[in-house]
């Protein structure tokens, strides 16, 4: 263990930029929930009217957790933040183990590491430690965010202690994948279909009578009932596990051989059919396109599956007018309006992250071997390209049908299923501008690859509190999924749309363009 | 086509420092030609100027007496590249990457492909992600090689490779050389560049500080010399070319610039000479004084 803490300093100070974004997020996810709920039911009566919708709708239960102490600010808090606080404090333990376990492992700077002074387990649990000082500062900061908003202290810490404790959970189930996988994508894979698999067993629990949902460390966290009669005990199941899975993981730590996981990769064909840069960049995404593909089916199918039952939980409210009712036209239709904006900034990440695996194959110097062939740079940069393009079709087109494909079943209204449905398909547009603002981005300077994450992150806060901010019109039109009608509120208008779609094509070609012109690294 | 690399004045700036600096460098057709200097003087940068990658800040550069930067990828269909640090996509096997470069060049060749997959005693059916990096190595190797390509751009191909397979790419590389292909070889083992190359370059902080054949290097440099007299030695010193000279009563030693031997030992003879040892310069000695700072060539 000799040398931990000098690595756990190393560490800290290495991800404080990273750390602070997560922490930050994840409060804030708690905090405006608070904030939200207040604006969104004036009155206690509507309140009340809004804890009847929720508990009568079967598909809200199982999107967010069972309904306890509707009718309070903090119950409201907790059942619309826990679930998706556990889910966010999973992914950064996540990403911080694998950063520091099998990434390092993957690069090398393992090994410079392990050459000096450091015992065999420093580097593993320098990385758990990491991810205790990060659940720890969440879960404080969660609840005392949420004292500070007024709301009831033991309630507060439960919810914080929920949060902390799974992303505990996670970051254990993260280290016992690292041992476990082929590389470092292969155990990102694992723990997030681990994450997933944690969050349908309690949305079929918490539909159901409950058995599964105590199969799920996210069910844990709910059972211990925040702002509505706190109950202490379900946390030691989760420390119970971290404790386990953190015994498993240095077994399994004992028997590998750093480098590669405990299943041996096995062997791939010994010929290649791979022949062009078009089949290279498929198989590099496809398992990513995929992903995205079921992920946005399912959102959309969470969503659709909701049904016209959204008066009650919309409120009277300024806030919820603002977000839900914009545009005017019948609740339903802006309710699912906003739903379909929604999807579209979910596709959008699938876009940015594909136009972005062209800088990965930058950073990681296979694009100097494959541009050192008869390969040109813009040919290279446009099988990619086309793959994001068409990936992201298939994604808006996957998230269109589930929000058509849930609304039908639940309503048997097959018609309006098929409006929401085409309402959706329109932001495939936007969604590409943003990869467009990548590709652009990272042609200019490889550096800058992230603007489209900023984009959309803006695009998310307009869509959220752009109204209740009373931002300018022309600032949120910055956003081009705010600058299209907001069907089926507002009828369509294919002016801005095909002006946005006239933008990606300048975009790609500005994009190429640049890249042509400067270094590869 | 006489030349194949021929570069003058090449400068490259990455943001306020500078990697090369007026660099010059030659490679007449049917030459392996060795590509030497200590570390961050600047050969991979060089490399990567030459296949386009990156753009050179001024100086000419041509590469089939072509602009390497505007015709990248139809010169690359004459070459074939092995990185110094070769990186492969986790997820291939040695033997789709080879292919697949393969294809990309243009094509290679079936025979030789299997020929070097044995020699090299490469498993193609490996996932790239458990491969070593002599390994790796080998696959970059095995596919540039297989390749039928008029030149070879090699930067630092043997760093990770065993001895036994350091044997095996020196074979291979006289094999290149009597099919009259070219190649540039960056190394930093010198007994590979002298039993391999023709001509070298010597290049340090980013210009070239001696170029031709071992030859004439050697010339340029200094030969050791042990003597016994028969009477004490005097006016040595003052010798041209003389330096180091240490006198104990009638054994002096010292080290004289290959070109004025001739006159030291002249003088020498003056003395009545007993014994005489002279060691000429070894490879090492040669590249120690380019590569040092301090001594400017
Ligand atoms: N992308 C880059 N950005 C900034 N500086 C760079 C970059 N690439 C190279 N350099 C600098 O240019 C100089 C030359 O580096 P280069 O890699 O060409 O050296 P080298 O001769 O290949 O060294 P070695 O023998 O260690 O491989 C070094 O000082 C290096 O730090
Ligand atoms: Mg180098």
């Amino acid at each position: 263990m000799t040398g931990t803490l000098t690595l756990l300093r190393f560490h800290l100070r290495r991800d404080r930029l990273m750390l602070t974004w997560w922490v930050l997020g994840g409060v804030l996810l708690y905090y405006s929930q608070a904030v939200s709920t207040d604006s969104l039911y004036a009155t206690q009566a509507e309140l009340d009217r809004a804890a009847r919708g929720i508990k009568s709708n079967v598909a809200f239960i199982a999107m967010a957790g069972p309904a306890r102490a509707l009718d309070t600010i903090g119950g409201q808090v907790a059942w619309q933040a826990a679930a998706f606080g556990a889910v966010v404090a999973g992914l950064m333990s996540m990403f911080l183990v694998v950063r520091h376990t099998r990434a390092e492992e993957e690069n090398g700077r393992d090994e410079l590491v392990r050459a000096a002074v450091v015992g065999r387990y420093a580097p593993v649990a320098a990385a758990a430690l990491v991810v205790v000082v990060a659940n720890v500062l969440l879960g404080s900061l969660v609840a005392a965010s949420l004292l500070s908003y007024g709301l009831p202290g033991a309630g507060s810490w439960a919810l914080g202690l929920a949060a902390a404790l799974a992303g505990l959970v996670f970051g254990a189930v993260a280290l016992v994948a690292v041992q476990v996988a082929e590389g470092s994508r292969a155990a990102v894979g694992m723990t997030c279909a681990a994450i997933a698999v944690a969050y349908l067993l309690r949305a079929v629990g918490d539909t159901g009578d409950g058995a599964l949902s105590w199969l799920s460390p996210i069910g844990w966290g709910q059972s211990m009932r925040p702002y509505a009669d706190e109950s202490w005990r379900p946390a030691l199941l989760s420390v119970a596990a971290v404790v386990v899975l953190a015994a498993v993981a240095v077994r399994l730590l004992d028997r590998r051989d750093l480098g590669s996981g405990l299943w041996a990769t096995r062997p791939g064909p010994g010929r290649g059919r791979l022949g062009s840069s078009w089949g290279l960049a498929w198989r590099l995404q496809r398992g990513s396109v995929v992903g995205w593909l079921v992920g946005l089916l399912l959102g959309g199918l969470a969503f659709g599956s909701i049904g016209d039952d959204v008066g009650d939980l919309v409120g009277d409210s300024s806030f919820s007018q603002d977000v839900f009712a914009q545009g005017g036209g019948s609740i339903v239709d802006s309710f699912y309006a906003t739903l379909a904006v929604m999807l579209g900034l979910l596709a959008a990440g699938f876009t940015i992250s594909s136009v972005l695996r062209l800088r990965g194959e930058e950073s990681d110097h296979f694009a100097e071997l494959l541009l050192s062939t008869g390969l040109s740079r813009r040919r290279w940069a446009v099988s990619h390209l086309a793959v994001a393009v068409i990936g992201t079709v298939a994604v808006v087109a996957a998230g269109a049908l589930g929000l058509g494909l849930g609304f039908a079943l639940v309503t048997g209204d097959v018609g309006t299923a098929a409006t929401f449905a085409a309402a959706a398909s329109a932001y495939v547009v936007p969604a590409l501008v943003l990869g467009g603002v990548t590709t652009l981005a990272w042609s200019l300077r490889s550096a800058w690859a992230r603007a489209g994450w900023v984009l959309l992150v803006f695009g998310l806060v307009v869509l959220l509190f752009g109204a209740t901010l009373q931002l300018p019109g022309w600032l949120m039109d910055l956003s081009p999924f705010n600058a299209l009608a907001l069907v089926p509120a507002e009828s369509f208008s294919p002016g801005p749309w095909i002006g946005q779609a006239v933008l990606v094509a300048v975009l790609g070609i500005a994009g190429i363009a640049a890249l042509e012109r400067r270094d590869i690294d | 086509m006489d030349t194949v690399i021929d570069v003058s004045g090449l400068v490259k700036r990455f943001g306020r420092s500078t990697a090369l600096d007026g660099l010059d460098l030659r490679v007449p057709a049917g030459e392996v030609h060795g590509f030497l200097g200590p570390n961050g003087s600047g050969k991979s940068t060089t490399i990567r100027v030459l296949l386009g990658l990156l753009r050179a800040d001024g100086g000419a550069v041509s590469l089939f007496g072509r602009d390497p930067w505007r015709d990248a990828a139809e010169l690359h269909r004459r070459l074939a590249y092995v990185p110094g640090d070769v990186d492969l996509w986790p997820n291939l096997s040695g033997g789709e990457i080879i292919d697949l470069l393969g294809r990309l060049r243009g094509g290679l060749d079936e025979s030789r492909r299997a020929d070097l997959v044995e020699r090299f005693e490469l498993d193609p059916t490996k996932k790239a992600r458990t491969y070593s990096k002599g390994n790796r190595q080998k696959v970059a190797l095995v596919a540039a090689l297989a390749a039928d390509v008029e030149l070879l751009i090699l930067d630092e191909p043997t760093s990770g490779l065993d001895p036994l397979m350091e044997a095996v790419f020196t074979d291979c590389v006289d094999e290149l050389k009597d099919a009259g292909r070219s190649v540039l070889l960056s190394s930093h083992i010198l007994a590979e560049v002298e039993r391999l190359c023709d001509t070298v370059s010597i290049i340090r902080a980013g210009r070239t500080v001696e170029s031709g054949t071992l030859a004439d290097l050697r010339h340029l440099t200094r030969t050791s010399i042990t003597a016994e007299l028969a009477a004490t030695p005097t006016g040595l010193e003052r010798l041209e070319g003389v330096h180091d000279l240490a006198v104990q009563g009638v054994r002096a030693t010292f080290e004289v610039d290959t070109v004025h031997l001739g006159d030291a030992l002249a003088a020498l003879g003056g003395f009545g000479v007993r014994s005489l040892t002279s060691r000429p310069p070894t490879l090492e000695e040669l590249f120690l004084r380019h590569y040092s700072a301090e001594d400017p060539a």
